[in-house]
Formats: C-alpha cells, sequence, structure tokens
C-alpha cells in the first residue's frame, strides 16, 4: 500500500469520458480566444482541435468550435466557465449522435510518379474530392466529410506519394429547426 | 460639441462618478499623468503604500468590511506583477477590486520598453475580466464597465491597463448611467417551484443542517438578517464556512461552529450524518468536503448560489437554485411562512432527537486545550483577546496558517464584514495591508490583525504605511517560532521531518515595532497576557504585540488525508486516548 502524504489528493471520478464539440459565441475582440484557450488550460481541459471566425461582421461575433474530452460533469463545467467570460454569451456543446452534423475540411497534395498519380487520383474520385491545383507530378485536393472518412481517405492516399495535409478541426451544428438560445444564467 | 478631457481626467472623472473616496497605490513612470490628476481630487485620498502587493490587500480590506468595491492604482510592469497575488487573492474569495495599471505607450507595446510587461495576459486567468484600453474613446465606457462587472454578480477583481500615451489623449467623457443601462443583463429568475419543493424538503427532515457561506455576505446586511430569519423559524442547526463566518451570530445556540478541516466535531459530524442539507453561498471547496466518495452520504443537498457555475461542480446536488442568497432567501422565507406558519414549535419534536444527537458530539467540547501556568497556549492568547475586545465593534483580519484557524475557532463573530481572511488563496501577508483597508473603511473602530511571526515578515514594510496614516491596527502576533502549520503537516503527515519550517533569525518585534514609529509590546506568560493586552487596547497608535506562544501545539480538531467528515482527530486530550490515538495514526 503506497502512504498517502498530503491530504485529499485523490482523484475518484468513475464516470465515463466522451467526445464533445463546444461551441461557443463570442465578441470578437482581441485577446478573447486566448481567454477562451487559457480557460481550457487553465482548468485542464483537453483542447483536441479549435476553428474560429467570425460569423456576424455587423454584431462582430464569432464562432469559436473546440473539439474536447469529458465526463458528462465537466463537459458541464466547461459550458458554466465559458458563460462566464463576459465577452461570451453562448455555449453549446454536441457529440456524436443522430441530433448534429459534423464536416471537417483538408487540403491534401501529393506528389509523386506518373503510375503513381493515376492511381492516387482514382482513390480522390471514389471519394468525390475536389481537385484545386494539378501539374505533371502533383496535385492538391480538397475534401470535406466526417472526421473518420477524412481519416480513412488519408490512410488509403498514403502510399502513392502523399506529401502534405492541412485539415481544420469539425464544425457542428444542430439537425432539424433548432437553434441554440441564449443561455440562461448568463451573470455579468 | 461637450468638453474634451484627457485620459487622466477622464479616469478620476469616472471614480468619481462611482463615489470612489480611497485609491489604493504606488506610483511610477506609466502612470505619471494620472498622479498628475490625482493632487486636483481632494474627495479622492490616495494611501501610499509600500509594496504594491499591500496595495491590492488593503483594497481588499476596505472591500471586504465595507462592500464596496477596492480601487488600486499602480504602473506598469513590477508595479502589475506585484498585484498578481491579491487580484488571485481576491478572485478566489470573491472580492470587487478595481485595478488600474499603467503600461508603456502603445508605440512601444510589444517593443520589450522598460517597464513593459503583457499586463493583460498575465492578469487574465486572475481577474473577472480586462481590458487594455487601446483608444482613448473607449476608455470611458471600459472604467464603468469595470466597476460594474467587479460589484455585481459574483464579485471580483477587474483590471483596466492604460497606455500612457491614451493618458495625455482626449475624449468626451461619458456618463455612469449611459454605460450600465447598455449592459445587456440578462435576469434569472428564482424558480418558484423549487423554491416550493426545498420548502418541502425543510418539513419532512428530521437530520437537517444550514450550511452557510461567504457569499451571504457577499450579497449583503439584508442577506445575513434573512438567514437568520430562516434558522429562527426552523429551528435548524447551522454551520458556518470560513468566509461564511458573522453572517449568522457565532455565540448563538443554534450555530455549531465552523465546518471543514479545523471546523468542530460537532459541525463535521451533522454535515456528514445529515438528511438535509442546505448550502447557502457557499462551494464545496475541498478543505470543507474532505473526502468527496464520503461526503455526507445520506443527504439530499440544496445549493444557492449565485454562480451557476459552482453548482455541481464538485458535490452533485439535488435542487440548485441560481441566484442571489438574499432574492432566494427573501422568496423562501415568504413562501414557508405562508404555507408553514407557526413551524418551529410544530416541528420541534421532528428534529429532537437531531439536536439531542448535536447536543451529545457538543460535549466532545473539540475545541477544548489545557492552558497550564508557564506559556502561553496560542488558543488562549486568541480567547483572552475575545474576552477583552467583544464588548466593541471589532474587526478581525488573519494572516494565513495555524493562528487563521484557531481566530476562526476562538473568536466569535456576532455581525458580518468583521471578519477578513485569506480563504481561497490562503495568502501569507495578507492581514496587515488588509487590517490598513479596515481601518479606512472603518475609522473609529478597532482593527486587530491576528498574525503569525511568519506571515507577518512577507508584507511587514506595511507598517510604515500605518504609522504614515495614523492608522491605530492591533497586530497580535500568535508567535510560536514556526511556520506552524507546515511544522504541524510535518509533524502528522511527513514523520516530523521539520526541513525549513523553523525560523532561526526572527527579528526582535518590540524594537522593529519602534523603528517604524510604532508601539512594540511584548507578552510571555500567561498570567501578564491580560494586562498586556489592555495595554495595546489603550493604544491610539499601531501596535504589533508579540505573543511569545507555545512552541509545538497542534491546531485541532483536523480532518486528516483523505478522510471523511467523521473520521476527524480531536486534540490534545484525544491523543492521550491509546485507542482512538491508535486509529489516528493509522489515518495520518
Amino acid at each position: 500500500m503506497t502512504k498517502q502524504l498530503s491530504a485529499y489528493s485523490e482523484s475518484s471520478s468513475k464516470e465515463t469520458i466522451e467526445r464533445h464539440i463546444m461551441v461557443v459565441w463570442v465578441d470578437n475582440e482581441s485577446g478573447v480566444l486566448a481567454r477562451v484557450a487559457g480557460l481550457f488550460s487553465g482548468r485542464g481541459y483537453n483542447i483536441e482541435s479549435l476553428t474560429v471566425a467570425q460569423v456576424d461582421d455587423e454584431k462582430h461575433i464569432s464562432r469559436i468550435t473546440i473539439a474536447t474530452n469529458g465526463t458528462f460533469s465537466v463537459i458541464e463545467q466547461i459550458k458554466a466557465q465559458l458563460l462566464k467570460l463576459i465577452p461570451v454569451y453562448k455555449v453549446a456543446s454536441f457529440k456524436v449522435d443522430d441530433k448534429s452534423i459534423f464536416r471537417e475540411l483538408a487540403l491534401i497534395k501529393v506528389i509523386t510518379d506518373k503510375k503513381n498519380l493515376e492511381k492516387a487520383k482514382k482513390i480522390c474520385n471514389s471519394f468525390g474530392a475536389q481537385y484545386l491545383d494539378t501539374t505533371k507530378t502533383s496535385f492538391i485536393v480538397e475534401f470535406n466529410s466526417t472526421r473518420r472518412e477524412i481519416d480513412r481517405f488519408i490512410k488509403e492516399l498514403k502510399p502513392y506519394g502523399l506529401a502534405s495535409i492541412a485539415r481544420t478541426g469539425p464544425l457542428a451544428m444542430a439537425k432539424g429547426a433548432e437553434i441554440t438560445e441564449v443561455n440562461k444564467g448568463k451573470v455579468l | 460639441m461637450s468638453k474634451q478631457l484627457t485620459g487622466a481626467e477622464i479616469v478620476f472623472k469616472a471614480l468619481a462618478d462611482h463615489d470612489v473616496e480611497y485609491i489604493f497605490g504606488y506610483p511610477g513612470g506609466a502612470v505619471l499623468p494620472l498622479y498628475d490628476e490625482l493632487v486636483k481630487h481632494k474627495n479622492i485620498k490616495h494611501i501610499l503604500v509600500r509594496h504594491e502587493q499591500g496595495a491590492g490587500h488593503a483594497a481588499e480590506g476596505y472591500a471586504r468590511s465595507s462592500g464596496k468595491p477596492g480601487v488600486v492604482l499602480v504602473t506598469s510592469g513590477p508595479g502589475a506583477t506585484n498585484m498578481v497575488t491579491a487580484l488571485t487573492d481576491a478572485y478566489m474569495d470573491s472580492i470587487p477590486l478595481v485595478c488600474i495599471t499603467g503600461q508603456v505607450p502603445t508605440h512601444l507595446i510589444g517593443t520589450d520598453a522598460f517597464q513593459e510587461c503583457d499586463t493583460t495576459g498575465i492578469t487574465r486567468p486572475c481577474t473577472k475580466h480586462n481590458w487594455l484600453v487601446k483608444d482613448i474613446k473607449d476608455l470611458p465606457t471600459i472604467i464603468h464597465k469595470a466597476f460594474h462587472i467587479a460589484t455585481s454578480g459574483r464579485p471580483g477583481p477587474v483590471l483596466v491597463d492604460i497606455p500612457k500615451d491614451i493618458q495625455f489623449q482626449k475624449t468626451e467623457y461619458i456618463k455612469k448611467e449611459d454605460v450600465i443601462k447598455k449592459i445587456n443583463k440578462v435576469a434569472t429568475d428564482i424558480n418558484s417551484k423549487e423554491i416550493e419543493k426545498i420548502a418541502d424538503l425543510i418539513v419532512k427532515s428530521k437530520k437537517p443542517i444550514i450550511y452557510s457561506g461567504g457569499g451571504v455576505i457577499n450579497s449583503g446586511d439584508k442577506a445575513c438578517e434573512l438567514l437568520k430569519d430562516l434558522v429562527r423559524i426552523t429551528g435548524f442547526p447551522i454551520t458556518s464556512t470560513l468566509q461564511g463566518l458573522g453572517a449568522y451570530p457565532g455565540e448563538d445556540h443554534q450555530f455549531v461552529g465552523m465546518l471543514g478541516m479545523h471546523g468542530t466535531y460537532e459541525a463535521n459530524n451533522a454535515m456528514h450524518d445529515c438528511d438535509l442539507m442546505i448550502n447557502i453561498g457557499a462551494r464545496f471547496d475541498d478543505r470543507i468536503t474532505g473526502k468527496i466518495d464520503k461526503f455526507s452520504p445520506r443527504s439530499k443537498k440544496i445549493h444557492i448560489d449565485i454562480d451557476p457555475s459552482s453548482i455541481n461542480k464538485i458535490i452533485k446536488v439535488d435542487h440548485a437554485i441560481v441566484g442571489d442568497v438574499g432574492n432566494v432567501l427573501n422568496k423562501l422565507i415568504v413562501v414557508f411562512k405562508k404555507k408553514y406558519p407557526n413551524f418551529k414549535n410544530s416541528n420541534k419534536e421532528n428534529i429532537s432527537e437531531w439536536w439531542k444527537q448535536i447536543n451529545k458530539w457538543r460535549e466532545k467540547d473539540s475545541l477544548a486545550f489545557s492552558q497550564g501556568n508557564k506559556t502561553i497556549k496560542p488558543q488562549y492568547a486568541i480567547q483572552r483577546l475575545y474576552e477583552l475586545t467583544k464588548n466593541q465593534d471589532t474587526f478581525i483580519t488573519t494572516e494565513v496558517g495555524q493562528h487563521q484557524m484557531w481566530a476562526a475557532q476562538y473568536y466569535k463573530f456576532q455581525k458580518p464584514k468583521r471578519w477578513m481572511t485569506s480563504g481561497g488563496l490562503g495568502t501569507m501577508g495578507f492581514g496587515l495591508p488588509a487590517a490598513i483597508g479596515v481601518q479606512l473603511a472603518n475609522p473609529k473602530k478597532l482593527v486587530v490583525d491576528i498574525a503569525g511571526e511568519a506571515s507577518i515578515l512577507m508584507n511587514i514594510q506595511e507598517l510604515s504605511t500605518a504609522v504614515q496614516y495614523r492608522l491605530p491596527v492591533k497586530i497580535f502576533i500568535i508567535n510560536n517560532q514556526y511556520m506552524g502549520m507546515v511544522r504541524q503537516w510535518q509533524e502528522l503527515l511527513h514523520e516530523k521531518n521539520y526541513s525549513e519550517s523553523y525560523s532561526e533569525a526572527l527579528p526582535d518585534f518590540v524594537k522593529l515595532a519602534e523603528a517604524y514609529g510604532a508601539v512594540g509590546i511584548r507578552a510571555q506568560t500567561p498570567d501578564e497576557l491580560d494586562t498586556k493586552i489592555k495595554q495595546m487596547l489603550k493604544s491610539d497608535k499601531p501596535v504589533l504585540f508579540d505573543c511569545r506562544v507555545e512552541k509545538v501545539e497542534n491546531c485541532f480538531p483536523m480532518i486528516p488525508s483523505g478522510k471523511a467528515h467523521n473520521e476527524m482527530i480531536l486534540g490534545a486530550k484525544d491523543e492521550k486516548d491509546t485507542k482512538i490515538s491508535k486509529q489516528g495514526k493509522v489515518l495520518v
């Protein structure tokens, strides 16, 4: 038995960890991304990927999408903590289920000889990727799909001159006529 | 077109708009335009501290004892970094502070200029919000918002970083009201159904406990009155966190003492065995809960808190109401009185067994200690201080460590805002500057900093501030020549390996006091203690009181490592009992 020296150091969480996509609507002001990212690192939450862009040019609102992992209570805590940030006015979390849509974008460059180029193009065509640039020895395709599908696409291309990969994190949106309301309990 | 004002003028106009009486600060290159302006404002008094951290804690003391925000003005670079501890302290204990820092001129930002630092970057995690003012036009709005955010919802510190060139530039002033009315406030309605449910749970409970915290004090004096009202109409026992002391009178029979790591036996056992826990404005801090798995296993839990992120953060509760404690209590009491008039008498029998049990726990007398006739016991020193000061309205601040816990245990607070201690962050060096702020907010009142000889040395330079402004704060040092709490943990948990916890070369505190122009008093034996304390109280100057106490006294009762509320180690008396002593050893 290891002797425990300091008080209250045991962690006793038994909940399962799930992947969640947090969507955070913020005022697009300087330092806001640092506030959100700092909250995650400061409280020990994980950021798997992060995507941010202004979505409302008049009100200067940006939508930050963060893929993270956590138990149910951790996800609830992240939401509550995010809502305490002054420039944050709306937070939603999405899980991989039939209620939401997820999309990621990948740009992929292939550089190879003529023989492999043909094989690579065949794979691209079967996945329905879009060609953005082609030369005699290379091409760039754009592919947007789910994370799993992009992973599969990359795996198949790998033996045929895959040279560079650029990927966004996921974007998420609720299916149907639902939109995220401004959260209750937002207090200044 | 209305008048154009400089940035510095705008800052002071806004401070006046927010009825600021005192600024705690320290000048420097990047705030000189603000200090130029300061002399023109006779209604705003500047308190020159000796170290910026002192300014922060003094502002906290002012805020904690007055309910108004504390204001700090410091320079860029080291001025700002020295404020980090105080900002973090205020953030942890929900104290409203508005900190104004100077910054290098905008065109020098990012060039590693002299006394430049990324102030907003450094203070982002330790403020509720902060701003770097890049455009003079934003300045009036930002200052008003700063005050609003610091004081609304769950209060906390905010920081406004103003580059030197912005302090010189001119723009039009915007009035406070014009800014505040534009702030988007999302009102939180109190859920009436939840209130009804809570009222019904109160009626059904056979073993209830009310557990109140600093949120009640932050909510205001009205909330404290309502808390008393709730306790009175229910006849329930009440315990309090460290921060909540004083919200409910400490001498009242229904008060079972502080709970948590160094709480009373009766409070912690009542928390463990209760069937209904009503948490009012507390946050299930780790010093309160002990081992989470074993925390009050058989109770329904109700949580009232203004901060939604406090709900279910550590302990899952059955019913939560997010809102200002005062508003929630008001609604609850109205509903309860209407639904269950004369509840206290009709319910007496229902909870009589519970009270019997609590009184049995009380008989353990977990705060007992034995005072011999040679050396002063620290508990005795605080008990005597209490007895000799309880008849006047006394304000107590503390540093951090054993003396802080003993003060919480043996000093009984009858009113809110009389107890200012660094609870969340546990900042040694808090007490003296805090006492200065308290004394300014409460000019004629007795203010005592109960200190340890190690803690006091962390901000001793502020004694000079107390002397300069003739603030007769009393610094009551419980001097055991050890970092007592460190020593206690080393004794109990690290096999008496007293690594670096003994102070080899302490100053002569009496001479030190005299060097600063204050009064030094020393007490060494129990029979001279009362006379010396009286001598301290009579003095109209700041006093440094060197109370020499038993060196190796431990602070009991205590919940040891990873244990539950019902597994406390009791005091010296208990240690002698071989049976419990064995268990005690297994516990640590």
